[in-house]
């Protein structure tokens, strides 16, 4: 059962990666890669892991990848024009991928088979929530905080590359928009007839 | 019937799931219709109106007239529209909403420890948080499929709507998790046992934590009302501006299947406030062991689920008084309230409710 399970799912990542950049449509191949992104995570609860699993779903499906379909879908690109030039990458894309299958090769050559060690998901621990953050907060407590010290520095870098200060521009004040009361907004008056306020 | 399942052999785990499903589907699909007459009876009585009360007594099968009306009517597909996507959506947006019920456990079991649920699993809550963050894609992607600007405008608001408030009904989550210990749903409704003051609402066997539960509850219903596009956000069905946000190309089946997905994620946040801080299938009075030890636990059971429904159906009550009550609000207004008041407030209450957990104690 989970080895038919592993077949379906893995081939649908296999599959659903190749269309990636097989779709002629951009939105299109985001929407693959999110296919791709959600069988993946299947393949971490059929190990197990699926705390890891949830987490995936989560950061990369639910929040990474809905960034990436909002960007592709507000890109006007002509995708003629687009696939015009491609012919000449090919010399260099048939490199890269030959490089990338002998290394592959290689490894496995080197007797890299499948680790026969420590495969459970959870060990020394009843979950593998538990297991993650033993290991996370003991044993890669230093690393773990380097993590966050990095991600705060890119924070602030964005911040710093799009907060400009113009002059002569209305700023919204919330505070005097939720303070303003129907004594200082509204005022009656009686204007005579033929003479205006 | 002992024999029965003896001859089917291991075949009798999947059907039995199969079987489980069919019932929740069953259920679901069923209140979800009368869900809907109470939802607009209530917008109606607010406004003084009467509501729909031809068909059937008390206008009771509006429900299903409107049901067979969507599924007798043409399906109309614009003709720049990304035909597959466009068909998609409503599809995906539906099977979601289906499918985290999954997870939501409904009733006590008939040993301790154990509930009426499909799977349950130790990871239960981040399931459910992790599918219903997918929910965003049906709307993204009808919106983008149907080629037309109003959707379009309608879809973008939407997801930088979802994703806003996503962020806090997290962190909201994490200081339930944090209490129990466990991210089990069946384990968290547990730990509400022995009565009202347990629920964690109130939390009183973590004492001063009152304070920041309470609060944080409220959170949870406002980010649930942004979360499903309810009044007073529904910013994407702006019906003012947009006209109908991403479903103005929408008719039909592809129509209804959005509005089933919808109604089903509400009811959903009503089940998760339920679980996660209304106590679950607990009643407001804690019966002792000696009171249940007599009764049957199928009787037990049943009356859980009853309890389970009724908090629900008091969680959708409030949902449709406050579509009748609340003005819409506007977008910068509504980004501002996710993003600079309820994000730092439970990111505040994560760092107490931790402090807490830590130095006072409250794991189990």
């Amino acid at each position: 059962m989970a080895f038919i399970a592993f077949s379906l799912i893995a081939a649908i990542v296999v599959l659903a990666a190749m269309f990636v950049i097989a779709a002629r449509n951009p939105v299109h191949s985001v929407l693959w890669l999110i296919l791709t992104f959600f069988s993946a995570a299947g393949l971490l609860v059929l190990i197990g892991a699926e705390f890891l699993a949830m987490l995936l779903v989560v950061v990369y499906v639910g929040a990474v990848a809905v960034l990436f379909l909002f960007v592709v879908m507000m890109l006007d690109v002509d995708f003629v024009e687009l696939k015009q030039g491609t012919a000449r990458y090919w010399p260099f894309a048939l490199l890269v991928g030959v490089i990338l299958l002998a290394e592959l090769a290689l490894v496995s050559a080197a007797g890299g088979s499948i680790p026969t060690g420590n495969m459970d998901a959870s060990p020394n621990a009843p979950t593998n929530a538990e297991a993650i953050g033993f290991v996370m907060y003991t044993d890669y407590m230093l690393l773990f905080q380097l993590a966050g010290i990095v991600l705060l520095v890119a924070m602030v870098g964005a911040i710093v590359l799009t907060l400009r200060h113009k002059p002569h521009i209305k700023r919204q004040d919330i505070a005097k928009q939720t303070g303003r009361r129907r004594a200082d907004a509204v005022e009656l008056k009686d204007p005579t007839p033929g003479q205006g306020i | 019937m002992s024999n029965a399942i003896e001859s089917l052999g291991s075949l009798w785990g999947p059907l039995l799931v199969l079987g489980q499903i069919g019932l929740f589907t069953l259920v679901l699909l069923l209140s979800i219709a009368f869900l809907l007459l109470l939802d607009r009876k209530v917008w109606a009585g607010v406004m003084m109106r009467k509501g729909p009360n031809v068909v059937g007594p008390f206008g009771l099968l509006q429900s299903f007239a409107d049901f067979g009306k969507f599924l007798l009517k043409e399906i109309v597909i614009p003709a720049g529209a990304n035909k597959a996507v466009f068909i998609m959506a409503p599809i995906l947006t539906c099977t979601l909403a289906f499918v985290t019920w999954a997870a939501i456990p409904v009733a006590p079991g008939t040993e301790t420890g154990t509930s009426w649920v499909i799977a349950n699993l130790n990871v239960g809550i981040l399931y459910l948080f992790a599918i219903s963050s997918l929910g965003v894609y049906g709307i993204i992607m009808g919106g983008w499929a149907s080629n037309s600007k109003y959707p379009f405008l309608g879809a973008l608001r939407s997801a930088a709507q979802m994703v806003s408030y996503e962020v806090s009904i997290g962190f909201v989550i994490v200081t339930v998790i944090l209490l129990v210990g466990s991210m089990n749903l069946t384990t968290i409704v547990n730990n509400q046992d022995g009565g009202i003051q347990n629920w964690h609402v109130f939390s009183f066997q973590y004492f001063p934590l009152i304070l920041v539960m309470l609060p944080m509850f409220v959170i949870f219903f406002i980010s649930a009302l942004a979360e499903t596009n309810r009044p007073p956000f529904d910013l994407p069905e702006a019906e003012s501006e947009l006209v109908a946000g991403y479903q103005v190309e929408y008719g039909s089946t592809p129509y209804l299947l959005f509005m089933l997905g919808e109604y089903l994620n509400i009811v959903l946040m009503c089940a998760m406030m339920t679980i996660l801080f209304l106590g679950g299938w607990h009643g407001p009075i804690a019966l002792g062991p000696e009171l249940t030890a007599n009764m049957p636990p199928l009787l037990l059971s049943l009356a859980g689920l009853a309890w389970f429904m009724g908090k629900v159906l008091f969680c959708f009550f409030l949902f449709a008084l406050v579509k009748a009550i609340v003005p819409r609000y506007r977008y910068d207004q509504l980004m501002r309230l996710g993003w600079k008041i309820f994000l730092p407030t439970s990111l505040a209450a994560v760092i107490l409710v931790a402090g807490y957990v830590t130095f006072v104690g409250g794991l189990s």
